[in-house]
């Protein structure tokens, strides 16, 4: 049954002064008194989670006692790196930048991506820019199969499905960007006794978008409880640079710019958000169809996306599994 | 029919369940019982791409690939029609020109 009687796409509005102090108490129990450590480490990639993270990390512990570590790499947009010193600057706090290139180049990264890219495609090479994408899934009942996009050096651009063993080359070989850095997060995180904060939201969260080890990893997620239109919220109240809130989400991962509708979700953000919330609270794709701007067959279709995706990513959010508990730890 | 449904039940029990024979009826869905992901789909369409000569394009529906009946039907739609052994092609579809 629905416990919301007026479904508006106002549904995710919050009381953003009273969440932030909430949050604020939270990030101060677990550091402080439950993992008993001395501050909070982050990467910024600026984007608008991991900047809402670092404004709330820092308003909450500190600023002596919150890091910030740039990362970008061969493919990360140029604005990354300068909209995160602007939270550095925003926020002054201690920020570190460490290019991951070299390590990325170390591990092959680029070089086996592009050679599963290859696969697919014989003619990329020097020059190629590429992304990959998912079909319309929301007008039709289809699969969730990836094509790549590449674009030529001279601009064409061509769009091929992947077969099992490229896309998977392909997300083996990209996960070392998110792993990388989470490496390097943990190592400031040991050198100064900090926790390392994710910066992940509820749609990300629920539904593991997310690299296993990679980004999916930290000791704690100030923002996982929050839908992406409420971290909007935060970052208006908190006073995040403008620029920062007016930047479309981006995967900053691939070297042609990719959405992250475009790759993981089958909507805009707001409209996944309440498709999400809608659902976990019981309300029907009717009742909530309007609200979203779809109709009710695709709301249908989202819902089973969802479910479709918690399903398959039971990996990405499993603990180690033991043979026999150890009740002691 | 019936080896074309052997065939696929035989792929799908191995890859997919693990040789665990007694399990999979062959109008249970793939999806509902969470056994094939997006990653399964693309292994799927390879083995049939190679298994069965045919060339499958923007045809990936829960309609067409999500048990083992469907699939049978799907494949023995596509040999009736003009089915190439010759043009199996390995990932690729037809190049679009994308905006």
């Amino acid at each position: 049954m629905s416990a919301i009687c007026a479904v508006t796409p106002d549904l995710l509005k919050l009381d953003a002064a009273a969440e932030v102090e909430r949050i604020e108490n939270r990030i101060r129990e677990i550091v402080f008194q439950q993992l008993k450590r001395k501050g909070a480490v982050l990467g910024v990639s600026g984007g608008i989670d991991s900047t809402v993270t670092a404004f709330l990390c820092a308003r909450a512990l500190g600023k002596e006692r919150t890091k910030i570590i740039f990362m970008p790499e061969k493919d990360s947009s140029s604005d990354s790196l300068r909209l995160g010193r602007q939270v550095g600057e925003a926020l002054g706090v201690e920020a570190f930048t460490e290019d991951i290139a070299p390590i990325l180049e170390a591990c092959r990264c680029y070089e086996r991506r592009d050679a599963a890219i290859r696969s697919v495609v014989p003619e990329y090479g020097e020059g190629y820019k590429s992304k990959i994408v998912l079909p319309n899934l929301i007008d039709d009942d289809r699969y969730a199969v990836f094509s790549v996009v590449v674009q030529s050096p001279s601009g064409e651009m061509k769009k091929v499905r992947l077969t099992a063993k490229a896309y998977l080359g392909i997300l083996a070989a990209t996960n070392f960007k998110q792993r990388v850095r989470k490496m390097l997060e943990y190592h400031y995180a040991d050198l100064f006794a900090f926790a390392v904060a994710g910066t992940p939201n509820r749609l990300e969260y629920d539904q593991a978008f997310f690299v296993k080890n990679g980004d999916g990893s930290a000791d704690f997620k100030p923002i996982a409880h929050l839908f992406k239109t409420q971290v909007y919220q935060l970052a208006e109240y908190l006073g995040v640079p403008r620029e920062i809130q007016d930047r479309p989400p981006t995967t900053d991962t691939y070297s042609l710019e990719q959405s992250q509708d475009e790759f993981y979700f089958a909507l805009p953000h707001a409209q996944m958000d309440l498709c999400l919330y809608a659902k976990n609270q019981g309300m029907s794709p009717a009742e909530i169809a309007d609200a979203v701007g779809l109709d009710e067959q695709q709301v249908e279709r989202v819902y089973a996306m969802i479910d479709s995706k918690r399903k398959a990513t039971y990996y990405l959010q499993a603990e180690p599994q033991l043979i026999e508990p150890i009740d002691e730890v | 029919m019936e080896q074309i449904k052997q065939e696929i039940r035989n792929f799908v029990v191995a890859n997919y369940l693990f040789n665990q024979e007694g399990v999979l009826g062959n109008d249970d869905s793939f999806m509902d019982l969470g056994i094939i992901d997006s990653t399964g789909i693309l292994e799927l369409v390879s083995f049939l791409q190679e298994k069965f000569g045919i060339e499958i394009d923007d045809e990936l529906s829960p309609e067409n690939l999500d048990s083992v009946n469907r699939l049978t039907r799907f494949v023995s739609r596509k040999l009736n029609g003009n089915a190439d052994p010759s043009s199996i092609s390995h990932g690729f579809m037809p190049e679009e020109n994308v905006a």
